[in-house]
């Protein structure tokens, strides 16, 4: 066993003293963190609590103010945003983010694409093998398979998400981050997409983002809670529920 | 009530048939419109022109339609296109071919220096970047008096015969002139259908569809809209290089604003984002140009009322509206 790579290392994510500031606001202030490999982690908080801005910060949409993020060891605090999905990291966006004019296998098959060919412009796209099928695969993994040939905007609300995930797992990514993966979603909804991310944390490391505390207390292993953009408590969910701190910030909040 | 519908249905499905073969062969099918095509229009000059100037547009939708980038300085790289083949052939006496080749590179230079300053900004910020640069390309070609003739065009681009692999083409004829234009534009439909079917023509639909997406996935928006705005030079400027040799002479008016909004204006017309739509806008365009004004000096009055009327009322373009009764 060798830890000098960092890719045996329990540790996937690291964050060093991030901070990150808009104008004179400070949404997050000096945020030190590790994400293990092995477990589902979630990053819970009230509104405005910088949940989405860490959030950007580790998937990489735009780098810290100041401070560090490595991942695996490798410190990618300034690469760019589509290096991200070539080194492993794949994420789901909060606001639903795909690609509405085509269909819904296309969707998926171009996420796959991007793995093999970017920037060929003679040979025709349906020649590269295999694509279609793999598409078709996590189409399915997700419960999109019958959906495949329709338009991604057609889709009802909860089945975007659905495929966002699944162009997500195109990347083949060993972390997944998810923005608020149940937001807008019925009940119904909400529960077979919970078990698909539990489903999905079998063979990769998932970190999400959660308004809602008491729908992740029962599926993570660990719980971050930030508050002002300040790490309010860390732990097990057990441990947060039982953190004062915690319940004075949850107190009178009125669970969505 | 079951039957009726699918008596209803019945014919849409059989088009619908018709247009995927359509739709598979298309290259094809546009190369036998093209061969015809002379032979019903007015005169053969205004078939060259349409030619031409379809090639152009189409090559500004490949980034307008295709990318989603609305440029308002395409007259940079179609003028660019033409000046680099005409000077290649009055001040260097290039055989035509090396000097179209000229106008090729030239446009996608021209393209990848307007893109690589331009690239980084979106929407009306990108049109009034990519009109300001076209700008100084104009005045670029307007100052070089000695290269480009200035005011008064570059003239001299004589050629009078065309030799393709041993066989002579008399180029001085029109109709001979036409057919020789139509290969170059029939080639060039052909390496942008084959552009549009390759992995980077999904890569162009995702960075339109959703661009912090196509990031997410893996692809870098910025470079793709580069190669994009280069391909498209690329086309812009063998339209330009076909065009100095079709008229003999470059002028000036080439790298006029008026360029640059006539393409954005086809392109509407036609259809944009789709494959034919703009060379249907070129047509039309040019058509209604020529034969409006053969009754009144006021043509222009009469095309902005039908350009109006097609943005009111068909917004998908003559060509998209068609595209979509077919295929609904």
């Amino acid at each position: 066993m060798t830890t000098l790579t960092g890719i045996s290392s329990k540790v996937i994510l690291r964050t060093s003293g991030v901070s990150k500031t808009f104008g004179k606001f400070v949404a997050l202030n000096n945020i030190s963190a590790e994400f293990s490999r092995d477990a589902i982690t979630s990053i819970i908080g009230p509104n405005g609590a910088g949940k989405s801005t860490y959030f950007n910060l580790l998937s990489g949409a735009f780098p810290p103010s100041s401070g560090k993020v490595e991942f695996e060891g490798r410190d990618v605090t300034n690469v760019a945003q589509h290096e991200f999905a070539h080194m492993g990291i794949a994420k789901s966006f909060q606001i639903t983010n795909v690609f509405p004019l085509l269909t819904t296998r296309e969707n998926v098959r171009v996420g796959l694409q991007a793995f093999v060919s970017r920037y060929e412009i003679w040979r025709p796209r349906a020649k590269l093998p295999g694509l279609v099928d793999k598409a078709d695969e996590l189409l399915a993994l997700v419960g999109l398979w019958d959906r495949r040939e329709r338009l991604a905007k057609e889709l009802a609300h909860g089945e975007q998400r659905a495929l966002e995930i699944g162009m997500a797992l195109a990347a083949n990514p060993r972390l997944l981050l998810l923005d608020e993966p149940t937001a807008g979603m019925s009940p119904e909804e909400t529960r077979v997409m919970m078990d698909l991310i539990v489903k999905l944390a079998r063979e990769r490391t998932v970190i999400l983002v959660e308004h809602k505390m008491k729908l992740v207390m029962g599926i993570s292993d660990r719980v971050l809670v930030l508050h002002h953009g300040e790490l309010l408590a860390e732990g097990t969910p057990t441990e947060v529920r039982q953190n004062e701190q915690v319940k004075r910030v949850y107190l009178g909040q009125r669970e969505h | 009530m079951n039957e009726l519908s699918q008596t209803l249905t019945q014919p849409v499905v059989a088009s619908a048939a018709w247009f995927e073969f359509a739709k598979r062969h298309r290259a094809f099918l546009a190369s036998t419109v093209v061969l015809v095509f002379p032979l019903v229009m007015p005169f053969t000059a205004l078939a060259v022109n349409i030619l031409i100037y379809g090639l152009y547009a189409v090559g500004f939708n490949l980034l307008f339609g295709y990318l989603g980038l609305l440029s308002f300085g395409h007259a940079a790289l179609f003028g660019t296109g033409a000046y680099l083949c005409g000077i290649a052939i009055v001040h260097f006496a290039w055989p035509w071919y090396a000097a179209t080749a000229m106008g090729i590179l030239g446009g996608a230079v021209m393209a990848a220096g307007i893109g690589a300053l331009a690239i980084r900004t979106r929407g009306i910020y990108f049109a009034m970047v990519t009109m300001a640069l076209s700008q100084c390309v104009f005045y670029l070609f307007y100052q070089a008096i000695n290269w480009t003739g200035g005011e008064n065009g570059l003239r001299g681009i004589n050629v009078r015969t065309i030799d393709i692999f041993g066989l002579q083409f008399d180029f001085i004829n029109p109709l001979t002139r036409y057919y020789v234009i139509a290969a170059f534009v029939i080639l060039a439909l052909f390496a942008l259908s084959r552009i549009l079917a390759s992995p980077f023509g999904a890569v162009i639909e995702a960075v339109r569809e959703n661009e912090a997406r196509a990031r997410a996935s893996g692809y870098n928006v910025t470079l793709t809209r580069l190669i994009t705005f280069i391909l498209s030079g690329a086309f812009c400027g063998l339209a330009g290089a076909l065009m100095a040799l079709h008229l003999s002479v470059v002028p000036i008016e080439i790298l006029h604003i008026e360029t640059s909004g006539m393409v954005v204006m086809m392109s509407l017309l036609g259809g944009m984002g789709t494959f034919f739509g703009p060379f249907v806008g070129a047509a039309v365009f040019l058509l209604l140009e020529n034969l409006v004004s053969l009754w009144t000096v006021h043509w222009q009055l009469i095309v902005g009322a039908v350009f109006v009327i097609c943005v009111l009322f068909f917004p998908a373009g003559i060509w998209g509206t068609i595209l979509k009764r077919i295929n609904p």
